[in-house]
Parts: C-alpha cells; structure tokens; sequence
C-alpha cells in the first residue's frame, strides 16, 4: 500500500511505475510523473484516497497530455443528443466505454464521482464491459465538463459513433439465458413426473398414471416451440441453402420424441420419451452457452468510424465551429490541431505539416508536408494546428474506402465446420437405418414396424456429437483467454488449425512497437556531452527525445538556457558554455543533402555549430522471433508485408532464415489483395498484424489476429487479439488449435460408440423409456468430461515447457 | 390419491413462481454483470463520515 522501495527504485504512489523523477512528492508519498501527482491531490482534496485503500497502486499513468479543447465537440448539440441514452431538463444518461477500468479501485473512485463534481448524481460500473453509467443533470454540468472530469482522473472515455450500436447481441445472450431457464424448470419437472416409472411402481393408480404423463406431455410443449426455437430455425435455413447441417438430425430426433410420446400418451399406449426430449435440449442449450463465451470488453468488429473523431473543427465565415464528421462537405476549411486525426482527403491550406501515418502504413517518422500538398485521411498532425481544404467526403476518402472491399461485405460464419460436414451423411446413414429396420419389421412382425423406425431416429438424435464441439472449443477458448488470447468466437479454433500460411505485418507486429534500436555514429562522446544532450532531450517531449534521453540513461539536471523547440525539425539550447543543437540533418547541418539513400531515422548532433555524430534509431525486433520462425518454418508457408521501405530487407531475410516472402512499400489494399491471391491457391492464411493499415488483410485473411501490447487499446476487426507478451509462443498456439481438433474428433468416435449400442436397441425394438432417459444423459456427460479433461490436459502439455 | 393430484400441481405451479422470477432477473439485466456487484457490496458506508461539502471541488478539476 505504502510506495515500496525496490532495489533503490521508487514506485509511483498512484499507478505503481517507476519514478524517474525524485521531485515529484507529497509527504511519504512519491509520483512517476505530474499527472500521477494531480490526480492525487484531486482525490486527496476530495477525500476520495479510499482509492489506494483497494488496491495498490491502482491508477492509470497520465503521461501525455491532452489539448484542453480536446473534448470541445461534446457541447455541440447534436453529438450530445447522439450519444446520450436520455436526455430531460434535470436528467441525462449516457453510457460511456473507459477501457482503463481494470480493478475494483476503479469501480469505487467511478462510483463515488458524484463526490468529485456537483451534478453528477449517479454512476454506475459494468466491469466486465468496461462501461460507466452517468446521470446527471444538464442544467448544472455539461457533458463535456462529466468527461473532461473522468479525463482528470485518468479514466479517458472512448468515445465513438460506433459504442452505440451494441444492444442485439445483449439480446441473443439473455434469450438463450431464458430458454436455459425454460427447459431446465421442464427437465426437472418431467423427471420428476417419471420416477414412479423408473422404478417400475405397478400398484400405481391408471388414472394418476395418465394424469403425470398429461401434466409431462404440456411441460414439454416449451420446450418444443420455444427453447428448441432455434434449431428449427437453423435446420430449415440448412435447407433452405440445400445444406445439411447438424441441427437437421436433432431437428428430425426431436420431432420424432415428441410425435411418438405425445402418441403414446394420448392412446394409453405408453409414456413416451418426454424426460429424454427435455434432458436433450437442456444438455443442448448448455452447450451452446458454454460455447458463445465471449470476451465483452473488447470489441472485434471495429471499422474506420471507431478511429475517427466525432467531430472536427470547421472554419465557417471565419467562424471556427464544431460540426459532427459526417456534416464536413467537400470545399470545407476545417482546422486540424496537434494530435488530431485527420478525418478526410484534403488540401493543405498551412505552410508545412508533419503528418504521422503510423496509423495507416505502420510508418513511425512523421513526414513533412508543404501548403497545397495532397493530404491522406488517417495521417496525425504533429506540431501546430493546420487548416485543410476538405477534398473528399469521409466515406470517399482514400482510406475509408478500405471498407467498401467486398472483403467486408463477407458473410460472418461460414459453416463450413468439421461437425456439419460430417451431419450431412451422418444424416443419410440414419435414415438408411430407420428405414431398413422398418422395412425388415414389416416382413417380420409389422406392428413393431412404427415403433423401430422412431427408436432409431430418437436414438440416434446426435446430442453427444452435438456437444462435443463446443465443449471442446469453448474450453480451448477459455485456454486461450487465459494465456492472452482473446478470439472472437469458437469457430475460431477450427479455421486455425487448418492454417498453413501465415503472414505477418512488420511493425509493431514482429518488431516492438514501443522500443527501438538505437546506435550512435560519430566523434565520441564525452561525459558532460552526454549529459548535456540528456539534459537538453528532457525539456522536449518528441517521441524521439524521450527515446534518446533512455538511451544516453545520465544525469539531466543540467541548467538548460535559450532553450529553442521548432517542431518537426529539431531543439538547441546552451548547456554550460556550450550550444547544442539536436535535430534532423537539415536543422542540425544546415544542410540539406536530400539523400535518398536514407533508410533509418538519423538524428543528428551538433556542439557549437560542430557536427558531432547521429543516432540511427530503427525498429526493435521481438526478442525471440528466430525461434519462434525457427519453429514455424517447417510447416508453415511465412510472407511479411511491411509498410515501410526495403531498409531492413536483408535484417528480415536473415531472421528468416531466408524462407519468407518479404514484401515491402504495401499499402492497405496490397495487402488485403496479396491475401486474397494465397486464398485463391487453396491457402489457408493466418495474418498477425496491429494496426488500421492491416485491416483490408486481418478481414479477408482466415484467421485475422490483432498484436497488442494492451489487449484494451484500440484494435481493428479482427477474429482475434493477442497479448504481444504471447508471441513467442505463436507456434505452440498452433499446434494447440489442431490438438483441440483431434480432441474433436476422439469424441466423435465416443459419442458414435453410444449411437451404435443404442442403435442396436432401437433396431431389434427393445428402446425402454428409462432406457432411452438414461442412454443420452449419459453419452453427453461422459463426452463433455472427456474433453474437458483433454484440452485442459493437452494445454498442460503444450505449453507448460513454454513458461 | 387426489391429494397427490393436488400437491403436485401445487409443486408445480410453485416451481412456476420461480421460473418467473429468473425470467424477472435474467431481464433486469442481473446477469449482464457479475463482477462489479460482487465488489461493489464491499465499498458501502466505509467512508460516508467524510463527505464534505461538493461546492469547494468545483475549482479544481483541468489540469
């Protein structure tokens, strides 16, 4: 709870980091940076520190700063009444996704908000949605004040267009929830309804006997036309695309078991198979839940709106203004101010900008722009505000048009699975066998005839096949999510086991996205160079002064005077006697040889005027990639598509042991293309990549997975995001999704040794109800339980030498 | 044996009454979350003595 002091080390009092700086302190209590130190004192004056209490170190590192008109476009009418749930005069709700909610520190601090600003009145967490709740009233704090206050605190909101499209598969889930509910209340009441035949009582009253079995045959009406509800649907659209799936067999085995029973009943013939028709679709409805685990908190199914802002700064006779993304028309003057996305094609209208398409091309350098260049949406501005003549509509752009790839009008699931691939004759065999025994009883005894042909269809009914895929791939989903895996749904697994090409996007995928290699070239340095350089990159916050002051790791308490920022071209200040000068070749030399030969990000030094050296910084590869390529390269056909230029051409031949296709200078749509051509040669690709560039190609590949240094960043569509700490193990994830499918495959065999003995039964006309009631509970637990214990087993196996 | 006529729709319709209140609770939306209630029981009344007056936090909050 008390900051801890490890190996010298401090930690932060709020978020737990290491503290770089020791000046950040109040009492006993040291911060990481001055944002961590804020957010204390806010908590503090407000008596909320019962956040420490929970856990320890729970609050989330502030350390960029946002502009403080960031948030501006909240107060624009429109955007408001969009994304609140209600608005009243003295009320308003909205929902807010917050993906830093990680703890239960966080619920308390959001839950108790209305402590920190009047007006709230009422906040409510969703933990496992990472969602918050808030009412309150308009009339005294405006939207963009509620935000701007979760913002000071450190629980930055997401806020999308896109957040509020989310309420039909809430809907799917409580339904299957209810018809769970429905044939569990049926099963156990049918059951119960048929002991007295279990136990074979003889001297029970005729007329108790048929009113059981009359109360049985209404408890399972339900069950037929509700929770069964959906396996009719799924067989008859099987049907309808002539297409056998698994759903046509229990469709046939439950309409038979009802038919027959309700039959019997109704001709005192019998009791009928109720109690095995409710055990069915409860064991049924069990699996389909255990299978559609699904990850809430992260969302797989983002496109370009979730990236873009929601509104953009458009200037108007001179007017700035805030008008929502979908308003901006071509021939529109908008204002893009540091940091910001730029939402559209469009002209520069400012002399020079520095736009940042890592976000698109993966590319990490900003590159300058000049007034009148042609600008592509998606790029970030880095440095002072630009304006931008508006060339194309947000859905025309260049990069938007990503979207209308048929690659994502797609159809969702294919089902072209194992288990329905096998249902189609599994289906014709049982007919065959219905039919043939029907046909012998009539030549032998013609009123067993009936009664052979609906035992083999009931008996037959493929519960146990049924489950044994989602229990098995429900549980290998479960392994997985507890590694760092998160998939999109159980289909998953089966497409990646059949992988046999896998391709990978260069940067942040195989190389890190947040550290770099960096080597100096020059005169050497001395010690108080260092630290002057130090001293100097710490007054600056460019991604590459931070990454140079790690490097250097000296002293930089240096007074620093006349210090100079020019954004986008470098920083110069005196240090001691000294002037440096730290920057591009141009700013530092005052020369500038266009080099085209360039391949790394240089940045140079200067000391009076005097060339000292550079340092070269280039991507950082993931620290055991060979292995990994090492493993794979045997079985698997490797390609890298980068967007970037061939500089690290014969770095990536080598780490692949010259056994991939290396592509370079790929745009969004090679990719997505190069894709689509390996599918077209029966490939079945795997594609790794991280960012908005790779979307076309994580869409059209077979399995598209997310590389993420934190699964709750924002991610593109994909059918998986994977903790980049589990790349290592990419491999042993592989041959964990085939062993999942082999488990697959030994149910089946069990759950077909079942249907034999109880075809065997069925066709010589000895199916006793008890029998029938005991047979399929039966084969579908002992099915269930082998393939729990399989993948959890095989999940030992495989990745316990991994750890 | 009427009686058992009787009791077993008396079970029945008992076992109905709670059929429908998980009908009630699954719609209430009590299972769209089951972790923060489990925490958020815990937070209660812990510290309610030390509310102060909300009007002098309205200063302090960009930064």
């Amino acid at each position: 709870m008390e900051n801890k002091v490890l190996t010298s080390k401090l930690l932060c009092y709020h978020c737990g980091e290491t503290c770089q700086e020791e000046n950040l302190q109040i009492e006993d209590k040291y911060f990481c940076c001055l944002g961590c130190k804020t957010v204390y004192e806010i908590l503090n004056e407000n008596d909320l520190c019962g956040y420490y209490d929970i856990d320890n170190n729970p609050g989330i590192s502030l350390n960029n700063n946002v502009s403080n008109d960031k948030y501006a476009y909240l107060d624009n009418e429109k955007i408001n009444h969009q994304l609140s749930d209600f608005i009243g005069d003295h009320q308003q709700i909205i929902t807010l996704y917050i993906p830093a909610i990680h703890c239960s520190s966080c619920i308390w601090l959001l839950e108790n908000l209305y402590r920190l600003k009047k007006g709230i009145n009422q906040s409510r967490v969703q933990f496992s949605k990472k969602q918050l709740t808030l009412q309150f009233d308009p009339s005294i704090i405006s939207l963009r004040n509620v935000v701007e206050t979760l913002v000071s605190v450190g629980y930055d909101p997401q806020i999308t267009l896109d957040t509020r499209k989310k309420e039909k598969s809430k809907k799917e889930g409580t339904s299957l929830y209810l018809k769970i509910g429905v044939a569990g209340f049926c099963f156990g009441n049918i059951m119960f309804l048929s002991f007295p035949e279990y136990f074979g009582f003889d001297g029970i009253d005729v007329v108790l006997k048929q009113f059981f079995s009359y109360i049985s045959l209404l408890l399972s009406l339900p069950i037929v036309f509700y929770a069964a509800s959906d396996y009719f649907k799924s067989a008859f659209k099987g049907f309808n695309q002539r297409y056998v799936n698994i759903d046509v067999p229990i469709v046939l085995g439950i309409v038979t078991l009802f038919l027959r029973s309700a039959y019997e009943i109704l001709m005192h013939s019998g009791n009928g198979y109720l109690d095995s028709l409710a055990g069915l679709l409860f064991f049924l409805l069990i699996g389909k839940w255990f299978q559609s685990k699904t990850y809430q908190g992260l969302s797989f199914d983002r496109d370009y709106n979730s990236y873009f802002p929601l509104a953009i700064h458009r200037i108007i006779d001179n007017k700035l203004e805030t008008v929502p993304i979908n308003e901006i028309e071509i021939g529109n003057e908008i204002v893009v101010k540091n940091n910001e996305l730029i939402p559209s094609d469009a002209i520069l209208l400012s002399d020079t900008a520095f736009i940042d398409y890592s976000f698109v091309t993966g590319e990490s350098q900003p590159i300058q722009k000049f007034k009148g260049d042609y600008i592509y949406a998606g790029g970030k501005q880095k440095g002072n505000r630009i304006s931008l003549k508006v060339e194309k509509t947000v859905s025309q752009s260049y990069l938007t048009q990503l979207w209308n790839n048929d690659a994502f009008q797609k159809n969702e699931e294919s089902s072209d699975t194992f288990v329905n691939s096998i249902s189609k004759y599994f289906t014709l065999i049982i007919l065959l066998i219905a039919i043939t025994s029907a046909i012998t009883w009539f030549f032998v005894d013609p009123s067993k005839m009936i009664n052979a042909f609906t035992a083999v269809l009931i008996v037959a009914c493929p519960c146990a096949l049924a489950l044994s895929t989602p229990f098995t791939m429900g549980n290998a989903l479960r392994v997985f999510g507890r590694l760092g895996l998160y998939l999109k749904n159980a289909f998953v697994i089966e497409r990646m086991s059949k992988i046999n090409h896998i391709v990978f996007d260069k940067t942040g995928t195989i190389t890190y996205n947040d550290q770099s290699q960096i080597n100096y070239e020059g005169q050497e340095l001395t010690i108080e160079d260092k630290q002057a350089i130090a001293s100097l990159t710490a007054q600056s916050s460019h991604p590459l002064s931070i990454i140079i002051n790690t490097f250097l790791n000296e002293k930089n308490t240096l007074n620093v005077m006349d210090y100079v920022e020019i954004l986008g071209a470098g920083i110069e200040g005196v240090i001691g006697k000294h002037n440096y000068k730290i920057g591009s070749e141009s700013y530092v030399l005052s020369k500038s040889n266009k080099n085209e030969s360039v391949k790394e990000t240089r940045v140079y030094i200067s000391k009076d005027g005097q060339e000292k050296g550079c340092f070269l910084i280039r991507n950082k590869y993931r620290d055991r990639i060979s292995e990994v390529i090492r493993k794979l390269y045997p079985f698997k056909d490797l390609s890298v598509l980068s967007g970037d230029n061939d500089t690290e051409k014969e770095r990536l031949t080598q780490l692949f042991f010259n056994e991939a296709e290396l592509k370079f200078n790929q745009l969004p749509e090679n990719k997505l293309n190069y894709i689509s051509e390996l599918q077209q040669h029966n490939k079945n690709v795997m594609m790794l990549g991280d960012g908005l560039n790779d979307a076309g190609a994580l869409k059209q590949s077979n399995v598209g997975i997310v590389v993420a240094e934190n699964v709750n960043n924002f991610t593109p569509a994909s059918d998986g995001i994977m903790d980049a700490k589990l790349f290592n193990q990419l491999p042993e994830l592989l041959s964990f999704s085939s062993s999942a499918k082999h488990i697959v495959y030994a149910s089946f065999i069990l759950s077909f040794v079942y249907n034999f003995v109880g075809l065997y039964f069925a066709v010589t006309g000895n199916l006793t109800p008890v029998f029938a009631a005991i047979l399929m509970p039966l084969s579908s637990i002992s099915v269930v339980l082998f393939t729990t214990f399989a993948v959890n087993y095989k999940a030992k196996r495989v990745f316990s030498n991994t750890n | 044996m009427l009686i058992i006529v009787a009791l077993i729709l008396i079970s029945v319709s008992v076992a109905l009454i709670f059929l429908g209140a998980f009908f009630w609770a699954v719609k209430s939306g009590q299972y769209d979350d089951t972790y923060s209630p489990s925490v958020r029981m815990l937070f209660d009344d812990k510290k309610k003595k030390t509310i102060k007056d909300e009007d002098k936090n309205t200063t302090k909050d960009e930064s």
